[in-house]
């Protein structure tokens, strides 16, 4: 099954089945946005005596938070690249850039949290407020857990150096972080665009 | 907060349920110290990561909850077996019919399931284990905790009580102020993430653990089913996810999702629960159905007739099971059109449905049946499901269920369903493959009794309840008049209960009886099985199978054994790889029950305090490089010789 082109990540059975299994968890994590998304748009204009979407979101921040993130995404593919040339240097190198832009991205959301609750929507406020901050705050918690997950990797890279283990559990890690980029562009599109122009 | 908003106190039943919980607690406590069994139960049960030891562990979980439920069971019919009785009151009765239906379903349907999941689907595929042992530890370990987690609501803070069901808004804090609900919030999510981690392990060891030669449609039954069962699992307990979730964020930190007054909507309540409930029936039911053709192929002694189609069925049944969910609240609000759309979408369950109880009929026609006990609850499951399923069609009908809707109707038509459904089928599954568990057979003629009494006292409880439905009795009713003259069909269904209870109990005795007593002289093959799961040793050695089995065609092992061809080669033994026991799922399982102990009475520091123990069991585990052992040849020959003697 395994020849010489094959992966790593992917040389013993156990780490294709981890890969695989991973694979069907973000299935599951799809389901779950799914789910909190469709719950967005129900309650989205359900604002209460609360602010709606436009009255609070301030678009430039939320630009800078996408680039911040989509550009973590580019910069997770070339720690992988490295870890494929087995350049341990430039894979550690690469996925703290991809943390670093990660912590910006969380910085610039705390931040924007603290700023709705100053304008008056708290996660108590409305049906909308709920949905909004639930889903944001399921996306962000994803970041936060995936930044300390790849610390942990991290630690174990630098042990241990590139093995079938570590670039397989890294080769996860990265699949999560594109993962939750894709998500952002979503929340991007349909959240943010979407609610300053509907 | 005070003792007595702590503790339940003031009801002398639920006295002495703590007196006796207390009590049984300390005796087991005391009775491993004085067997000095605790090293031994740590080491072989609670670090395992063998499937078959987590099957087992699954299964008595699960039948210590069948007995919680079934005491409720019986309480409701006891109250419920006369008119204007005051055993219970309507508080207590809202408190038993809640915990009933959700142990009923998660904690006692699901784990029964699993456990025979877990104990054969690795064995049928000839496989080592699932695909990551160390996650389905930690799967039966969190769902253990969520089932004591709910479990202790009972004695500690009160018990949920809107029902298995938790509507919004009587779910919610205005309406139901204790702590009831968020166990059922919390516990629920503890056990949920192991049900999804199993759905995940099941995908993944079936994908990728097959034996060689064993492609898809070469698969037994119940591989098939459980493998879309799994799915079914990745594809809707994330929604129940995010449902509980909102229910937590709703009790516990006061947003809307469910208030109307803030914008919230209740509605959404149950159009997300019943997106993962609906299908969470076929999650019970699909499985169930695979043992029940196992076990009609055996002891029909013929091929499963229409194996394809059987599979097919099963995906339809799957792909369907997501576009019904509105079908349980017709009533509540939706457009004509929209009703007749899930009107035709749920009939249309009945066509695969069909096309497998056919095929089950046509494996039995001219075959040589053996009237063992599993084939007699697969024999018992046909008509009464039929039932059920006839209901069912009757149910889905919009404009009718307006009569029928939230009646005893329901009440009945769900139990034909289930009972029949699940229950006997894991009463089959339990007979067929206790000796590939334990090395012997459970006694039939013990076995003849549980069957006669909880098939007819199955009967004589539900079939009353369609009569005193269709008379105007809605269900929840804690108690009734004279005048409506539900009466004698009412005092019927509670002896049936105790039929049923004593159908039960000859279970429990049989257990005991054939582990005192039963002949441990099965062989590994005492029913002449068709799949790989009796080409090993039973009880199935901790390696199943010293040589990985080689498959050529869909019940292998039956066309094996008649060519005579199972034998083992010595010089076919090669060393086999282990994984090691591990401590993390256990504790990780346990610091989950403690922090969601802490948020059900919203003790936020100490829950903060207490998932430092979830944050140190997943670094441990992430640090955690355990190679795992080696099994040598040599020792795989002792064992192989000592059921199969020489080897070749």
């Amino acid at each position: 099954m395994t020849s010489q082109t094959t992966p790593l990540e992917y040389k013993s059975h156990q780490s294709q089945m981890n890969i695989l299994g991973f694979w069907v968890f973000l299935g599951a994590e799809i389901v779950l946005f799914s789910t909190l998304f469709a719950s967005y748009f129900i309650l989205e204009h359900n604002t209460a005596a609360g602010p709606s979407g436009q009255d609070i979101f301030i678009l430039k921040d939320v630009l800078i938070e996408t680039f911040l993130l989509l550009t973590s995404s580019f910069t997770c593919g070339l720690a992988i690249h490295s870890m494929r040339n087995h350049d341990k240097k430039g894979l550690l190198i690469w996925m703290i850039v991809t943390l670093l832009l990660g912590a910006g991205f969380l910085y610039m959301e705390i931040n924007e949290f603290i700023h709705y609750i100053h304008e008056g929507a708290t996660i108590q406020t409305s049906g909308f407020t709920a949905a909004f901050f639930t889903l944001l705050g399921t996306h962000g918690a994803h970041v936060t857990f995936g930044v300390f997950w790849i610390i942990m990797l991290l630690i174990q890279l630098v042990r241990r150096g590139i093995t079938e283990k570590t670039s397989s559990k890294l080769f996860i890690a990265s699949l999560y972080w594109h993962f939750l980029d894709v998500v952002w562009i979503f929340i991007f599109t349909f959240v943010y665009l979407k609610g300053m122009v509907m | 907060m005070t003792f007595d908003e702590f503790f339940v106190t003031g009801d002398p039943l639920i006295l002495a349920s703590q007196i006796a919980i207390g009590l049984t607690l300390i005796g087991l406590v005391a009775l491993v110290s004085y067997l000095k069994r605790w090293k031994w139960l740590w080491r072989e049960w609670f670090t395992t990561v063998d499937h078959k030891k987590i099957g087992i562990m699954y299964i008595l979980a699960g039948v210590l909850m069948f007995f919680r439920g079934g005491v409720d069971g019986l309480l409701m019919r006891a109250q419920t077996s006369r008119p204007e009785l005051q055993l219970l009151d309507a508080q207590h009765y809202d408190e038993i019919f809640t915990t009933h239906g959700v142990i009923m379903i998660l904690f006692m349907a699901m784990p029964l399931l699993i456990g025979i999941m877990n104990v054969v689907i690795p064995l049928q595929i000839g496989a080592r284990d699932v695909a990551f042992p160390k996650l389905n530890a930690l799967s039966f370990w969190l769902f253990f905790a969520g089932a004591m987690l709910f479990n202790l609501s009972f004695v500690i803070g009160g018990s949920p009580d809107a029902g298995w069901t938790s509507y919004f808004p009587l779910a919610g804090k205005e309406f139901t102020p204790g702590v009831g609900n968020n166990y059922y919030a919390i516990a629920l999510q503890i056990a949920g993430i192991g049900t999804l981690a199993t759905g995940i392990n099941f995908v993944v060891t079936i994908i990728k653990m097959r034996a060689p030669g064993m492609s898809w449609m070469k698969l037994p039954i119940f591989v098939w089913t459980t493998f879309i069962t799994s799915i079914i699992i990745v594809a809707a307990f994330p929604i129940f996810t995010v449902a509980l979730a909102y229910m937590s964020l709703d009790r516990l930190f006061g947003t809307h999702f469910f208030t109307v007054a803030s914008g919230g909507d209740p509605m959404l309540w149950l159009n997300l629960f019943w997106l993962w409930g609906h299908p969470e029936v076929y999650i019970v039911v699909l499985p169930a159905f695979g043992m029940f053709s196992e076990v009609i192929a055996t002891f029909a002694r013929k091929n499963l007739y229409g194996y394809k189609s059987m599979v097919y069925a099963v995906a339809g049944i799957a792909f369907l099971s997501m576009l019904v969910w509105v079908h349980h609240f017709y009533t509540m609000g939706n457009s004509a059109a929209v009703n007749s759309i899930f009107s035709l979408t749920t009939m249309m369950i009945a066509i695969p449905t069909g096309v497998k109880i056919f095929n089950w009929l046509f494996t039995l026609r001219k075959g040589r049946i053996e009237f063992s006990t599993s084939m007699l609850w697969a024999l018992a499951f046909i008509p009464c499901f039929t039932i059920g399923g006839v209901t069912g069609v009757m149910l889905a009908m919009a404009a009718a269920d307006y009569q029928y809707h939230n009646t005893m109707f329901l009440v009945a038509h769900f139990h034909y369903v289930l009972i029949p459904g699940v229950v006997f089928a894991v009463f089959a599954g339990l007979y067929y493959w206790w000796p590939k568990m334990f090395g012997f057979k459970l006694n039939e003629k013990i076995g003849r009794w549980h069957f006669w009494l909880f098939v007819i006292g199955f009967n004589l409880t539900f079939m009353p309840m369609f009569f005193v439905g269709l008379d105007g009795m809605s269900r929840r009713m804690y108690t009734y008049s004279e005048s409506t003259g539900w009466a004698p069909l009412l005092g019927l269904s509670a002896i049936g209960a105790l039929i049923m209870a004593a159908g039960f109990a000859a279970l429990c005795y049989n257990i005991y009886w054939s582990f005192r007593y039963a002949s441990r002289d099965v062989g590994n093959d005492p029913w002449n099985g068709r799949t790989l799961e009796w080409a090993t040793a039973s009880p199935a050695p901790e390696y199943n199978f010293a040589v990985e089995p080689q498959v050529e065609q869909l019940d292998d092992f039956w066309h094996k054994k008649k060519q005579g061809k199972t034998g083992l080669k010595k010089s076919e033994l090669k060393s086999v790889h282990m994984p090691s026991n591990s401590w993390t799922p256990i504790v990780l399982a346990v610091a989950f029950g403690v922090v969601g102990f802490f948020l059900v009475f919203e003790w936020f520091t100490l829950a903060v305090i207490a998932s430092i123990g979830i944050i140190v069991g997943l670094v441990a585990n992430s640090f955690d490089y355990d190679e795992g052992y080696h099994i040598e040849p040599e020792e795989l020959e002792e064992e192989e010789r000592k059921w199969r003697g020489d080897l070749q």
